[in-house]
């Protein structure tokens, strides 16, 4: 087991599976001189040259584009995208053709594409680039979305990304480029739609995921059990969609209470989505309505304190919490 | 918000019911849970709870008063919203008093002409789709119990509080038994749970056992003095539990709990005191028995030993032990080893009485002595630990008088 960064992590994929398979490129801003915005494409450019690193101009809708074409012509693009957030000025070329390509094409045309990058709140970077859209993109048929918590799943479900023959959103974590953690040894990957069980616990379920479960959920929860004598099941679907209910509902059949925090929206967010699916699932195991924690319904705030406030924290999942298990 | 307090229906055959008391006034504060009026119904004279906190802003129903079930009885909110529209339609009670009502801009004239809204005087009993289950599963009727959740609404923890104290159900002794047969008996909520923890209890807590032999003579005239000249009618395990309690304080290890990378010592002695019930058994609690005199132990052990048997235990009745004593003296038991309940670090399980030949002062003597046995968690408590409350707790019961300073 080595111990890498996130970064470093990502690196390894693409690394890896630009080895493994020559139809493998990675494209998008500042990802071949510069190394990456934020260093993930570091050496790649001096170890597989400018024909398979490419750097392109400030132009998302073009660079998804020219990927989603070079994908239904047999090759297998990593597109990068800085943020997430410049993924909207790109979005007609992920939801309507890269999304719908193979449907429409009657089976003809598969688009094997990974769209990646940061998303979700940094500190402070203001409403426009802080957006989690996990739930944008996991509304549309034809696109999987796929948000690593940790290292060791960053690497695995990466190069099983881009070994699917279907359009992928990846959703990584500014803040967690930085992050540290084991990867095993030698060649592995992970599936996607398998979520897992990130700590067993019999009284609640708490389902997240990226960042919100790495810097906030986890954190939260070892304060909240202490504090209020409980035991808490923590799940990390790692993948949204294809989500894996299975486990989520198996678990709250056990705890008999659910929370949701994610770091997106609450209208028509995932956690909606799974809401709904408990509930019609395990109806007679709930003890109590399930729970969200959400970002509020809001524009995020630039200002640190409304920011703060806005996203999801300890003192709201202790709420969250306490009302499930009807703790005053 | 305000919410309309209705006439509960307190048994199936009442119709209305009538305020026996108000344990409140109106502006005066009430916490969920706190019991806001004494009922009157066919059957009983039944507590009703307050399932909301706030003040009491209007008594529609005066003592003595009769109102059908679901009439409106009364209205707790906060102190100074408007509760006009909850009230209108409703009778002026005996002693007629002005509906309050704060002044309203004029757009708001209209919301006390409005008839009020949902009236819960529908009956529906409000339960988790799990309670309704649990219910369903253990043939519990959910109208008969207390919610504890918002609106009254019945919980996991209300079925296990009614489980807790379940007498046989209908369904295990209705059901003819064939000779010759094998039948698969569903497991009760409580016989779950109890699997549950002593699985778990002896799978991780290395348990070791010492026995000590107690003389109890002492005891026997201590209880008959006590009896002869009182009203009380104190039990040996009454003295059992002070005399535990006495020798804990001095013994904080045994009356411990296992964390992990520290242990938990209590310098106060919750003493679960084992009840057996048809299904299983339930341990309710005598709190603080180091302070309490031995009557007031023996008031409480047997109005909660009643109430274990009756289930009408609170939760709160049956969690939060630091030591739990198990008493099968009463079958003809001599000596047992019980199993640590846990999170507490040990048990303490109590013999019969027995009548023996024994040696005092050289000679062979009819005598009476009692075997307790104290089952330990080795990961806190060590042999010469426990060993040495033992020897404590039998100098204590062999001098009872120690008992009533």
């Amino acid at each position: 087991m080595a111990i890498v960064s996130l970064r470093e992590a990502i690196n390894q994929a693409i690394d890896e599976e630009m080895a493994r398979d020559e139809r493998v490129f990675l494209m998008g801003e500042e990802v071949a001189n510069y190394q990456g915005a934020y260093k993930v494409s570091q050496g790649l450019l001096q170890k597989w040259g400018p024909r398979r690193i490419i750097d392109t101009p400030i132009a998302e809708a073009g660079f998804a584009g020219v990927g989603v074409g070079a994908a239904m012509v047999g090759l297998r693009p990593i597109i990068e995208f800085m943020t997430w957030n410049f993924s909207l000025v790109a979005y007609d070329q992920i939801v309507n053709n890269a999304a719908k390509m193979l449907s429409m094409s009657g089976g003809n045309f598969h688009v094997p594409i990974v769209f990646r990058g940061p998303g979700g709140a940094a500190h402070g970077l203001g409403a426009t680039h802080s957006q989690a859209l996990e739930s944008v993109y996991a509304h549309f048929p034809g696109l999987k979305v796929v948000m690593p918590s940790n290292c060791k799943d960053a690497k695995g479900l990466l190069k099983t990304s881009i070994r699917d023959d279907n359009p992928i959103v990846f959703i990584e974590s500014e803040v967690m480029y930085g992050d540290k953690g084991e990867i095993p040894d030698g060649e592995y990957t992970i599936p996607l739609g398998v979520g897992e069980i990130k700590k067993e616990g019999n009284d609640l379920t708490i389902v997240s995921w990226s960042k919100t479960l790495a810097h906030v959920v986890l954190k939260a929860v070892d304060v909240l059990q202490q504090e209020l004598n409980v035991s808490i099941e923590v799940i990390d679907p790692r993948t949204i969609k294809p989500m894996d209910y299975d486990l989520i509902v198996e678990s709250v059949k056990k705890t008999n209470r659910l929370v949701i925090v994610e770091e997106g929206w609450p209208f028509a967010g995932v956690g909606a989505q799974i809401s709904h699916e408990v509930t019609s699932r395990a109806f007679d195991s709930l003890d109590a309505p399930v729970e969200r924690v959400t970002q509020e319904d809001v524009p995020l705030p630039y200002a640190h304190n409304l920011e703060t406030l806005s996203l999801p924290n300890l003192d709201k999942i202790r709420t969250a919490v306490k009302k499930v298990l009807y703790i005053d | 918000m305000a919410t309309k307090i209705m006439m509960p229906k307190l048994s199936d055959t009442m119709d209305e019911g009538v305020i026996l008391k108000w344990l409140r006034k109106e502006g005066e504060k009430i916490k969920q849970g706190e019991i806001l009026a004494e009922i009157e119904s066919d059957k009983a004279d039944m507590e009703l709870e307050a399932y909301d906190s706030g003040v009491v802003r209007k008594i529609v129903v005066p003592e003595g008063g009769k109102a059908p079930i679901g009439g409106l009885i009364a209205i707790i909110g906060d102190p100074d919203e408007d509760i006009s529209s909850l009230l209108s339609g409703v009778p002026a009670p005996a002693p007629a008093k002005a509906v309050e009502k704060p002044a309203q801009t004029a757009g708001q004239g209209k919301t006390s002409e409005q008839p009020a809204a949902g009236p819960a005087a529908d009956g529906r009993t409000k339960a988790s789709p799990l309670a309704r289950r649990l219910a369903g599963e253990n043939k519990i009727d959910l109208t008969k119990v207390n919610g504890s959740g918002p609106q009254g609404r019945v919980i996991k923890r209300d079925l296990e509080s009614v489980l807790a104290g379940n007498a046989p159900s209908a369904a295990f002794s209705s059901k003819p038994i064939i000779p010759g047969t094998a039948e698969n008996v569903d497991l009760s909520l409580i016989r779950k749970t109890i699997a549950k923890r002593m699985a778990e209890s002896k799978a991780t807590a290395p348990h070791f056992y010492e026995t000590v032999e107690v003389d109890m003579d002492p005891a026997i005239t201590f209880r008959d003095q006590i009896n002869n000249v009182t009203e009380l009618k104190l039990s040996f395990t009454d003295i059992v539990v002070k005399a535990t309690a006495t020798a804990l304080m001095k013994h904080p290890q045994v009356n411990a709990t296992y964390l992990g990378d520290k242990m938990r010592q209590y310098h106060y002695a919750h003493i679960g005191v084992a009840v057996a019930l048809e299904e299983g058994l339930v341990t309710p609690i005598l709190r603080n028995c180091e302070q309490k005199r031995l009557e007031q132990i023996n008031a409480e052990l047997r109005d909660l030993a009643d109430r274990a048997r009756t289930r009408k235990l609170k939760p709160e009745e049956y969690t939060g032990a630091t030591f739990t004593i198990s008493n099968l003296g009463m079958f003809g038991i001599e000596q047992f080893a019980a199993i640590v309940n846990p999170p507490e670090g040990a048990i303490l399980a109590v013999g019969t009485i027995v009548e023996k030949p024994v040696v005092k002062g050289g000679q062979i003597v009819i005598g009476h002595t009692m075997k307790v046995t104290l089952s330990s968690d080795h990961r806190i408590i060590d042999g010469a630990v426990a060993a040495r409350f033992l020897q404590d707790l039998k100098k204590i019961l062999e001098n009872p008088a120690s008992l009533v300073l």
